[in-house]
């Protein structure tokens, strides 16, 4: 099973991405199952979220949180720690958005793309980074998920987002 | 058919769209909250043609849903915790009135301390309310039983409303991928509610009357028949249902791996999948590990559970529950069906995700231990011991 810890603030769209994670991963494929969550509980904006993405080849039966993610993608770099790599199987990656150097993890400036495409956050611009990362999902289903369970009217702009970060890791 | 990535709510309401209610009476929540935003959605859209009723506490919302049903009207209701409670004067005219009701039960925590996370404490409080009870493990199951749960209440032997319970947040708010069959499919597999049991001016009868002691427990033990009845109605139901949708249900329980298991954990609701996992574990140990889940708790499968621990070695039973001051009340209905089949099998209840609080695979490999080791009769996962004595963690 592969496992996907998104950390992030209340309003940045973390779960949104995991949601959209799991349901690109399962787009199109009846072989490939997926479980999404967030951290449960009230929802406050700037407050710390947790949200899970589970993916395997079987039915998901492990609904509990994650406790060693293969990603763990932090949205607001202010909640990044070195402790985190404690949450990491072994040769998992920590992807931080952040213009500073992350000595241990991989950091990525999501807000330029995220501006270019009129964006208030950089969720699917992290999803589009792990997706190249990981090679979990392709650029296809990505797409497929956001056109599936996105409004319509931000559909266009999403999809940029995650194609242009696609490219800039696969430089 | 087509496939969605739903979260158990929304799963929830895409069966109850399907099941064509004539009436919702609704009173948002959390986490219920999303089944009856999802159901207001499809019905303003055009998609779901149902009297949409707005109203002012949980008492009402099921108060409301008895009068619909005593009109005749296929209703639908949904809560959780303190809702539940809230309401729970009405659970029995509801189920006294014979009035086949189908609610969804977003199970969570009860107060104090307040808390809005899961756990089985609402529902199991209420087992004694009359109404079927059955707890879903996955988002899949809970569409499925939002349409098979209609046929089952509404079978003219069983006459019974039925209290579908979902784990708040777990299931209520975990996303994953969900078949939602056709609607031709379910109308084939629910025709409309017809019933003798409403008010008709043309033919008038007396409902909802009041019965001395010389008749009373005449109705309480049709009432009790009816539940009786629901072992075969379910039964039938899974059969029409596996032949129209292709699904097949197993019935009052799911047993795995429990023919030839030496120690099987008895479960409900979702978190019986991770307990699967861990018997699979434990398997490629050498270790003969079943699990028993639980799907109904009203009518409660005593034959079923006996048959499947009568060649074990010890048994637990993990719930979110606990009576205090005795046991959990799953443990004290399994020991009885035991008991009632005249096997005595070391057993041990296991009292986990109080609160919402997360049960790992960690916690599950640990409980299978104390089971094959031996433990204390009620064991609070995290803390350990009775409550007699000393803790053992």
């Amino acid at each position: 099973m592969k496992e996907i810890l998104w950390l992030g603030r209340g309003g940045q769209g973390a779960f949104t991405a995991a949601k959209l994670f799991g349901a690109a991963y399962t787009a199109d494929n009846d072989a490939q199952y997926a479980l999404a969550f967030p951290s449960f509980g009230p929802e406050r904006r700037g407050a710390p979220v947790r949200a899970f993405t589970k993916l395997d080849e079987k039915p998901v039966l492990d609904r509990s949180q994650t406790e060693q993610a293969d990603f763990i993608v932090v949205l607001d770099d202010t909640l990044y720690t070195p402790d985190l790599s404690a949450q990491l199987k072994p040769g998992g990656r920590i992807i931080v958005n952040s213009k500073l150097p992350i000595p241990g993890a991989f950091p990525f400036d999501g807000e330029a793309i995220a501006a270019e495409f009129r964006l208030p956050t950089v969720n699917t611009v992290m999803l589009g980074i792990v997706s190249a990362l990981s090679g979990y999902i392709t650029e296809e289903q990505a797409v497929s998920a956001i056109e599936g369970y996105m409004p319509q009217k931000i559909q266009a702009r999403n999809i940029g987002a995650v194609k242009l970060a696609r490219e800039a890791v696969q430089k | 058919m087509s496939k969605r990535f739903l979260s158990g709510n929304e799963a929830f309401a895409e069966g109850i769209r399907l099941a064509k209610p004539d009436v919702i009476s609704a009173y948002p929540i959390t986490p219920q909250t999303i089944v009856v935003e999802r159901l207001s959605e499809m019905v303003e859209d055009g998609s779901l043609k149902s009297e949409f009723i707005h109203v002012e506490s949980e008492h009402s919302a099921l108060s409301c849903a008895i009068g619909a049903s005593a009109a005749g009207a296929r209703a639908f209701t949904a809560t959780s915790s303190q809702g539940l409670l809230y309401m729970a004067e009405c659970l029995y005219y509801a189920s006294g009135g014979r009035f086949p009701i189908v609610m969804m039960n977003a199970d969570r925590s009860t107060a104090l301390p307040w808390n809005i996370y899961g756990d089985q404490r609402d529902s199991l409080s209420q087992l004694d309310s009359g109404w079927i009870q059955v707890y879903a493990e996955n988002a899949q199951e809970a569409l499925d039983l939002a349409l098979m749960s209609w046929r089952i209440a509404e079978d003219s032997r069983v006459s019974t409303p039925v209290m579908v319970n979902l784990d708040g947040f777990v299931l209520t708010h975990t996303y994953e991928t969900v078949e939602i069959p056709e609607q031709k499919q379910a109308d084939r597999f629910l025709p409309p509610y017809v019933t003798e049991n409403r008010i008709d001016f043309d033919n008038p009868k007396n409902m909802a009357f009041s019965a001395g002691p010389d008749t009373n427990y005449i109705f309480k033990y049709k009432a009790h028949e009816g539940m009786l009845a629901a072992k075969e109605a379910v039964r039938e139901t899974e059969d029409a249902f596996a032949e129209i949708f292709g699904r097949r249900y197993s019935g009052l329980l799911d047993s795995y791996r429990a023919e030839d298991a030496d120690y099987i954990l008895v479960t409900l609701g979702s978190i019986a999948g991770l307990c699967r996992e861990t018997a699979d574990k434990l398997r490629a140990q050498g270790i003969k590990a079943g699990v028993v889940r639980i799907r109904y708790m009203r009518p409660f499968p005593n034959e079923e559970i006996a048959a499947a621990l009568k060649s074990a070695k010890a048994f637990g039973v993990l719930e979110k529950d606990i009576s205090f001051g005795n046991e959990g009340t799953v443990f004290t209905n399994v020991n009885s069906a035991l008991q009632k089949a005249g096997i005595q099998l070391p057993g041990y209840n296991f009292i986990g995700g109080l609160g919402g609080r997360n049960i790992s695979a960690g916690d599950i490999a640990q409980i299978f231990a104390d089971i094959r080791s031996g433990t204390e009769h009620v064991n609070f996962i995290g803390i350990g011991g009775d409550g007699n004595g000393e803790s053992n963690s």
